[in-house]
């Protein structure tokens, strides 16, 4: 049997699934038997952490960025752009924050992508709904969230995350803002794109997914690292409450500092997530957590900064404003219901 | 000559597809001119919506990736067969 690609990845994920399935007893067999720690001490709270999260995380990464990847080798910014053109306000806002979390997207693209939406004659908001989804939910936030968090907290991540891309985007539509766009953003003609779209086989599907995996895991794995052992130390050392007066429920103010210290913090999902998942477990409420995460996350600085060659300070404003004010109400609202 | 642009102001893929192209052309002896192009009015004249993108006389053959040795040989074999 020759080895195809797509043989190679199902292989791949029996071999995933037998180590995903007996990490824990591995895991505790280390801590408990060769290390000799006893269970319930600091340190082999700290230690299990550690070394059982390690390897979850990064399994699970590979998994759904590979799944992601094959996912994204169905959708190109082309292609968004064709879905979204002649759609009426709200519609595209919808579209547009859904596709963002499919569409292959990097920051560093999102001058080209800009330009290429406005040129399309796509509304600014709808663009703008498409630029806040696009980072915010992506797939190494969504592992993380997944594997230390559960399901019930990715699935409310991902969704005030798309309910923010389109209500954000849809008021930026509303308030009129193309003035506020540099001037020779419109006066580009560009030639339309000669790019031919190919037909991708299965094996072409699975390499894509590859490299996404290569590409992602070799960028964030030693923040994985970090975050972890960040939150393993948390974990084991931090006493219990400790954040609860600080990020706690009651203090009203926790909220507006969480973003205001999220915005200019740079630091992708895979850092920032497993310190938060720590600070949960020791009070920190979770309608704060959900704020700091999406601050963190979905407003970057860098972002805002390459922005700003297409945008005029008015709108970089109107833009942060208006997400940052969606995170705000998230953040009161799962701290006034849960 | 086959002329090689590469479209991006400066991101990761950008510097690591130039590169790429460097070496290409040492390793296997190849002659053809490679240009940086940084100024987004230009990267945009050619109609892309992600960096880096690979121009080969003035074909825009990929974006947004970073194309494998093989496949970049091969545009560039085309490109001289053709001229």
């Amino acid at each position: 049997m020759k080895l195809t690609p797509l043989r190679i990845a199902v292989l791949a994920f029996v071999a995933w699934w037998v180590a995903y399935t007996n990490l824990t007893q591995a895991v505790d067999a280390v801590v408990y038997g060769v290390l000799q720690l006893a269970p319930g001490s600091r340190i082999s709270s700290a230690i299990h952490f550690f070394l059982y999260e390690t390897p979850k995380v990064l399994l699970l990464l590979t998994l759904v960025v590979f799944g992601v990847g094959i996912i994204r080798s169905f959708f190109s910014p082309e292609k968004t752009r064709r879905i979204l053109e002649d759609k009426p306000p709200l519609v595209g806002n919808v579209l547009a924050s859904t596709l963002g979390i499919v569409t292959p997207f990097c920051s560093c693209s999102a001058v080209p992508l800009f330009i290429g939406f406005v040129e399309a004659g796509i509304p600014l908001g709808v663009t703008f709904s498409f630029l806040i989804a696009a980072p915010m939910i992506n797939e190494v936030a969504i592992v993380l969230l997944f594997g230390l968090f559960g399901w019930q907290v990715t699935l409310l991540y991902v969704g005030m995350g798309l309910c923010i891309a389109i209500i954000a985007g849809y008021i930026i539509d509303r308030l009129k803002v193309e003035r506020f766009v540099e001037e020779w953003v419109y006066a580009i003609r560009a030639q339309p794109s000669a790019l031919q779209e190919e037909r991708l086989s299965a094996d072409d599907r699975v390499r894509y997914g590859w490299t996404q995996v290569r590409e992602i895991v070799a960028k964030v794995w030693l923040y994985v690292l970090l975050g972890i052992a960040v939150g393993a130390g948390i974990h084991g050392y931090v006493p219990e409450n400790f954040m609860a007066g600080l990020m706690g429920r009651s203090a009203w103010w926790a909220v507006p500092v969480s973003v205001l210290i999220g915005v200019p913090l740079y630091s992708n999902a895979a850092g920032i997530i497993p310190i938060v998942h720590a600070l949960l477990e020791k009070g920190a409420s979770l309608g704060t957590t959900l704020a700091f995460m999406m601050s963190v996350i979905g407003l970057s600085l860098p972002e805002t900064i390459i922005l700003r060659k297409v945008l005029k300070p008015p709108l970089i404003a109107i833009f942060v404003g208006v997400v940052a004010t969606g995170i705000l109400i998230v953040g009161y609202l799962f701290n006034a219901i849960m | 000559m086959t002329t090689v642009k590469i479209l991006g102001s400066g991101c990761a893929k950008c510097k690591a597809l130039h590169q790429r192209l460097l070496d290409l052309r040492t390793e296997h002896g190849l002659e053809f001119d490679l240009i940086k192009v940084t100024e987004l009015r230009e990267i945009m004249s050619y109609g892309i919506m992600a960096t880096p993108g690979l121009v080969v006389n003035d074909v825009v053959k990929s974006t947004g990736v970073l194309p494998d040795a093989t496949q970049i040989l091969e545009w560039l074999k085309e490109a001289h067969h053709a001229a």
